[in-house]
């Protein structure tokens, strides 16, 4: 067996795991039971998504999939801090 | 006798893989722990241990691809190691604020109670001088 066999063997595996984590996380999002565990799943769906996203960009050998990991990254981590300011304070920027 | 290639190849597939379970792991506790402080727990150390390795095995690939060293996927690690604890720690702060329920075994509970009750700080200086400067 090839190693770059294996290598894509490897690729579909994790790609097949990645995927049932994001189907977990969209029941945690469903289910609740309050907010603060909504904002938790959101913030591991993202950056599940950067997996998935790095994942694509190997097995078609693209590199232009790293900037949109990249932007996911920056706003995910925007997006996260905002709710949780939101619940803690009321306001984002006072 | 085994190529170069071939050992990265080897290499970056088991770091695929081993990541791949780790983000697994991760979204498994988020729906099978029991309430939020320990769900907490799961998605921030087991799924950014996962996401690194699988950004280390990435860098592994293009680097061999490209035929020269490249940094660029630990610049995504490294933003994403510095910014999961920094969004976990908001998060606990939103449920101490908002008094989820925390499991009836918890250590130090009355400390969240403490914390949740906790005001801003009220600087002297400033007080005084804004309504003055009305």
């Amino acid at each position: 067996m090839l190693s770059s066999d294996i290598l894509s063997w490897g690729i579909i595996i994790t790609a097949l795991l990645v995927m049932v984590s994001l189907l977990m996380n969209v029941w945690r999002i469903l289910i609740g039971p309050h907010i603060t565990d909504r904002i938790l799943a959101l913030d591991t769906l993202y950056i599940n998504s950067i997996a998935l996203i790095i994942l694509l960009g190997l097995y078609n050998g693209s590199a232009l999939y790293f900037e949109g990991a990249l932007l996911i990254a920056m706003l995910g981590f925007v997006s996260t801090a905002a709710l949780s300011k939101y619940l803690l304070r009321g306001d984002i920027i006072e | 006798m085994m190529e170069f290639s071939d050992l990265i190849n080897y290499l970056a597939a088991f770091g695929l893989v081993f990541g791949g379970f780790f983000v697994f792991v991760g979204s498994f506790g988020l729906i099978k722990l029991p309430d939020f402080f320990t769900r907490l727990h799961a998605p921030t150390k087991a799924t950014t241990l996962g996401i690194g390795s699988i950004l280390i095995a990435s860098m592994l690939l293009t680097s061999l691809r490209d035929g020269s060293f490249s940094v660029h996927e630990l610049v995504i690690s490294l933003f994403l190691f510095i910014t999961a604890p920094v969004s976990a720690h908001m998060m606990a702060k939103a449920a101490l604020h908002k008094r989820i329920a925390m499991l009836d075994r918890s250590y130090n509970k009355d400390l969240a109670k403490r914390i949740a009750e906790q005001k801003v700080p009220v600087d002297q200086d400033s007080s005084a001088e804004q309504p003055a400067a009305k």
